[in-house]
């Protein structure tokens, strides 16, 4: 009864094939709840890829009985760290082994260069897995000294139970695997919501999962809308615990669903308006090519996307020249282009949110130094754009800037003059995932990133990050971190146990 | 330079098995510069069936600058830990692809049958590297508050270059225990096996180079203790040293740091245990764990259970169960299905220990079973319980390891504590009950590094092990092993504080 579709790759004259139906106790299944098919996208062509089957209420309830039952018997305290670790260890193998037919699925979905999905997203997926495979068996309580004669007192790190997750679609490969290691790392079984937008890798991978050797129920994948998958996984009664990324309005309402539902646990990882401070000090050309990387990785589409660049006006003009030099050297188009540096922004809407934005910057006046021109031909494309000589009154600063998210290679560029001014303008926002300072003061890097409002601060680099380095937001921009070992906190329930064993209690008081 | 060539053909084990027993340093084997060998004598027959190469202190000093070197470039924090312990989990990767041929060599070297190193101590050996390899990429320093003039974090740095001696009981089992911490941190490794029990070392020098290590990284010199052993204890070039053996040679080699270099000592030492059984146990279990406690691995574990404290209530009943216990083991060729122990592992172990059996004769203890040699080829001496024995008896007081237990009758708790901590030794005990306040209490009071409640030689890598008083210096195992190969480097940046 398994559905699938075989999906041609052109322009590498090969084929995959991908599994359309739900992932439930390791089938693949229809949904029982007649919601709408979900239908997927070639953002380079704007072509329809396939159809994929969208979950219902119904099917997420399913998903949440399966991976109960899974907690209660074959996961969750009844499964070894070690095994933990040998079948995460597994799947990171897997992975490996077919890391080009994932990074196939990964840039005909999603857009982004086929080679940096292969090298990048899916190298980094791997290392991220086994990273996580190796906490799995060092899960650790306390015992704490009561007194010696009459009690021992231990904490045992539970795993929470169920756990939904909701990952979005700008890298859906990584998500993935930020939310799943450490979440069967420490015995968690989970209820994967992929986005609408880029299903087809969470399918495939969901195969692997199967090949490696995980019980059924552990892993469950249910793509669908966000405003039904997402919501029934946010108001589920026995999912115990919904770990989300995406975006600061949807995060709110994800909170509130839990707050009116169970109280389940939540952690969330929000937008960004990160900014970056480039000091009269920097080596500017590399500052350049941070920022550049910063605003144009993965075509803009990055959460903590450095979409606000604030130059000291010493180096003003002299800077902007190299960033535009830098930006336009970035060739987007085709993800199976071997030449191709950035993709398609992933669907219509954001193509069409992002232009708004761009029109709207225009419009009040803001200079476009670069790009700002829609392309004729096919393809949700946005080109590298610049805005300068932005001013604190425009709709693209005051909303755009401080507020909203453009979520596409499209920066700002502001000046300032003294190291407090920087900071306030880095500051005034109420985002606060990521920073970049540029600067070869060292004091002066150290005031500044300890004055910057972030999760995450980059010193004289931007973007990298490493599964054994926390990350997370502060302020709107999140709760709780992923990556490091405070991943694994998120997914552990702390117990206490006080063994009395000679106390004996005098009553009445 | 020697090479190991043998047919295995046995009931549980069939292959031809040839590898270089050289002295392995950079990744190759080469003969020892004095160019002579040591015989590897079969313990089941007590003939000579192998010559590997004998490493002397010039070989040492080789292995060191290669150690140095590596350390320098290619290891240390040259190396990211992600890395390294991609290629630990490669090396039990291989290990688990050779584990037959693993067990068989600990087996044929040691005595110990093939399948309880088969199901025991090469799984457990395998989960050891998988362990640390997971750890590699995770020893976190700390970054700490003090003032605003001041950022402060704390480097965790490889040690540097470790000498680890390993001992011929649990022959791969020890040299993981070592290596696995130590490769994981970013040290590089001078290993000195026993040269009684040399074979799965020298094999495992050719799955860590096809696991991909870097030459220099893992160096082994088999030799005797008193050439090799010494040199590493001594050597100026060596950063930290990592013994487990005897106590008497424990002392030897922290002397030898105190006047060489100072360089880090970690013991794991010998024991006398007791294990302790209360009235109310599970009798029958504690009968099997017990026995396991002493004749397990012929009696040659540093945690033998060997001060067997049986409370007055049930002493008869235990007694006599556990007797019939013991007169039931199967002795065996390790290479047979059935057998359930082997030979004490060498000439000189044998002496010994029989030698201790007669001292307990001499002075008057009560062979309540066995205390003779069991057939007449190779090693193999009698699962052996003296009773009536006095506290200031040899065999209640020194460490016989072998398959000897000395039976003690006790009243209550604050005797048997007090028996049980009157000993130099600290490395571990046992409780027998199933009251847990008193379980925890006991537990609580003695003095040892291990306590097992209701079990005996039950092991996890995750759990740190080592010894109180004089059963050593430092812990293995768990995250506490890291600890061991880590130097803590404290970094102040001042960030406004001016004279």
């Amino acid at each position: 009864m398994a559905s699938f579709v075989e999906l041609a790759i052109p322009r590498l004259n090969t084929k995959v094939k991908v599994s359309t139906g739900l992932f439930i106790n390791n089938e693949f299944v229809p949904s029982v709840g007649g919601a709408d098919p979900i239908t997927v996208y070639n953002p380079a062509t704007e072509q329809v890829l396939c159809s994929v089957t969208g979950a219902s209420e119904a099917d997420v309830d399913k998903a949440v009985v399966a991976a109960r039952n899974a907690f209660r018997t074959t996961w969750g305290k009844n499964v070894t760290g070690f095994e933990r670790s040998r079948l995460i260890n597994k799947l990171a193998d897997l992975m490996e082994r077919d890391a080009e037919i994932l990074a196939q699925l990964e840039c005909l979905n999603n857009g982004k260069p086929f080679k940096i999905a292969r090298d990048f997203d899916i190298g980094d997926s791997v290392a991220c897995l086994r990273y996580y495979a190796g906490w799995a068996d060092k899960i650790v309580g306390q015992s704490i000294e009561i007194d010696r004669r009459t009690k021992t007192a231990v904490t045992h790190p539970d795993p929470i139970g169920v756990c939904g997750q909701i990952i979005p679609w700008n890298y859906p490969i990584m998500m993935w695997a930020w939310k799943v290691a450490p979440a069967l790392a420490v015995g968690c079984t989970i209820v994967m919501k992929p986005s609408e937008i880029t299903p087809l890798t969470a399918l495939k991978l969901s195969e692997l999962v199967v090949e490696a050797g995980f019980p059924p129920g552990v892993i469950n994948t249910i793509p669908s809308l966000g405003s039904i998958g997402g919501a029934a996984l946010a108001a589920h009664k026995d999912v115990d615990k919904v770990a989300f990324t995406g975006s600061t309005v949807t995060g709110r309402k994800i909170m509130e669903a839990a707050a009116k539902s169970n109280l389940k646990k939540v952690s969330l990882e929000l937008g960004g308006k990160s900014p970056h401070i480039v000091f009269e000090s920097a080596d500017l050309d590399q500052a350049a090519n941070w920022a550049a990387l910063g605003i144009l990785y993965n075509t803009g589409q990055d959460c903590t996307a450095g979409s606000r660049v604030y130059v000291q006006d010493t180096v003003y003009d002299k800077f902007i020249d190299i960033l535009k030099g830098k930006a336009a050297q970035l060739a987007i188009g085709d993800g199976f282009d071997e030449k191709t540096g950035g993709g398609p922004v992933v669907s219509k809407g954001q193509y069409d949110r992002i232009w708004g934005y761009i029109e709207a910057g225009k419009k009040e006046g803001a200079k476009v130094i670069l790009g700002g021109e829609k392309r004729s031909t096919p393809g949700w494309y946005v080109d590298p754009t610049i805005f300068t000589d932005i001013s604190p009154n425009m709709k693209i600063v005051r909303f755009v800037n401080c507020i909203v998210q453009i979520f596409g290679p499209v920066l700002s560029v502001g000046r300032f003059s003294t190291e407090e001014e920087a900071i306030k303008l880095a500051n005034d926002t109420t985002y606060g995932l990521g920073a970049g300072l540029h600067s070869n003061d060292q004091a002066q890097c150290h005031r500044v990133s300890s004055a910057l409002e972030a999760g995450t601060v980059w010193i004289n680099q931007y973007n990298l990050l490493y599964n054994n380095v926390p990350f997370g937001g502060k302020k709107q921009s999140g709760i709780g971190r992923e990556l490091g070992s405070h991943a694994l906190e998120e997914y552990i329930s702390t117990k206490a146990v006080h063994w009395n064993y000679g106390e004996k209690l005098d009553w009445p008081l | 330079m020697t090479t190991f060539t043998h047919e295995f053909d046995t009931p549980v084990f069939k292959k031809k098995v040839s590898f270089p027993t050289g002295i392995f340093i950079n990744n190759e084997f080469s003969a020892g510069v004095n160019n002579t060998t040591i015989d590897l004598v079969n313990p089941t027959t007590g003939q000579v069936v192998a010559q590997v190469s004998e490493g002397m202190p010039a070989d040492v000093d080789r292995a060191v600058a290669a150690a140095r070197k590596a350390f320098e470039t290619t290891w240390g924090l040259n190396t990211p830990g992600f890395d390294r312990g991609r290629l630990l989990t490669r090396l039990a990767d291989l290990m688990e692809e050779n584990m037959d041929e693993l067990a068989a060599l600990d087996a044929f070297d040691n005595g110990k049958s093939f399948m309880m190193a088969r199901h025991g101590d090469v799984p457990f050996s395998i989960s050891v590297i998988r362990y640390f390899a997971g750890w590699a990429d995770k020893n976190h320093g700390q970054t700490i508050e003090t003032t605003e003039a001041k950022f402060a974090y704390t480097r965790h740095e490889p040690v540097g270059v470790c000498g680890q001696i390993i001992p011929w009981n649990f022959p791969l089992l020890m040299m993981v225990s070592k290596i696995g911490p130590a490769l994981a941190t970013g040290c590089t490794v001078v290993l000195k096996p026993s040269e009684v029990t040399p074979l799965t070392a020298l094999r495992m020098a050719q799955l860590i180079v096809a696991a991909g290590f870097p030459p220099g990284v893992v160096n082994i010199v088999v030799g005797y203790g008193s050439t090799v052993g010494q040199a590493i204890a001594e050597h100026l070039g060596i950063d930290k040293v990592s013994f487990t053996g005897s106590t008497v040679v424990g002392r030897k080699i922290l002397e030898a740091s105190a006047k060489s270099n100072l360089k880090k000592v970690t013991l794991e030492l010998g024991g006398k245990s007791p294990s302790i059984v209360f009235d109310d146990a599970d009798l029958d279990q504690a009968v099997k764990w017990v026995a396991l406690g002493i004749f397990g691995n012929a009696g040659q574990a540093c945690v033998a259970g060997s001060r067997i404290f049986i409370q007055e209530g049930i002493y008869d009943k235990f007694l006599e169960a556990f007797t019939k216990h013991a007169t039931s083991i199967k002795l065996g060729d390790p290479f047979r299905a059935d057998s359930q122990q082997g030979p004490q592992v060498s000439q000189i172990q044998y002496d010994r220990v029989m030698g201790y059996i007669n001292s307990g004769k001499e002075q008057g203890a009560k062979v309540h079973t066995g205390g003779s040699r069991h057939g007449n080829l190779g090693y193999w001496i009698q699962p052996t319980i003296f009773t009536d024995v006095r506290p200031d008896m040899k065999i209640v007081r020194e460490e016989i390891f072998g398959p000897v237990g000395v039976v003690i009758k006790f009243k209550d708790e604050d005797d048997v504590v007090r028996q049980a901590n009157d000993t130099l030794y600290g490395l571990a005990a046992a409780v027998f009950t199933k009251d847990i306040k008193r379980a925890v209490e006991t537990a609580n009071r003695v003095q040892a590094g291990t306590v097992w409640v209701n079990s005996m030689m039950s092991g996890n890598v995750q759990i740190p092990f080592g010894g109180y008083k004089q059963s050593g210096i430092g812990r293995e195992n768990g995250e506490a092993a890291l600890a061991e190969y880590t130097n803590v480097k404290a970094v102040h940046v001042n960030l406004g504080h001016t004279l």
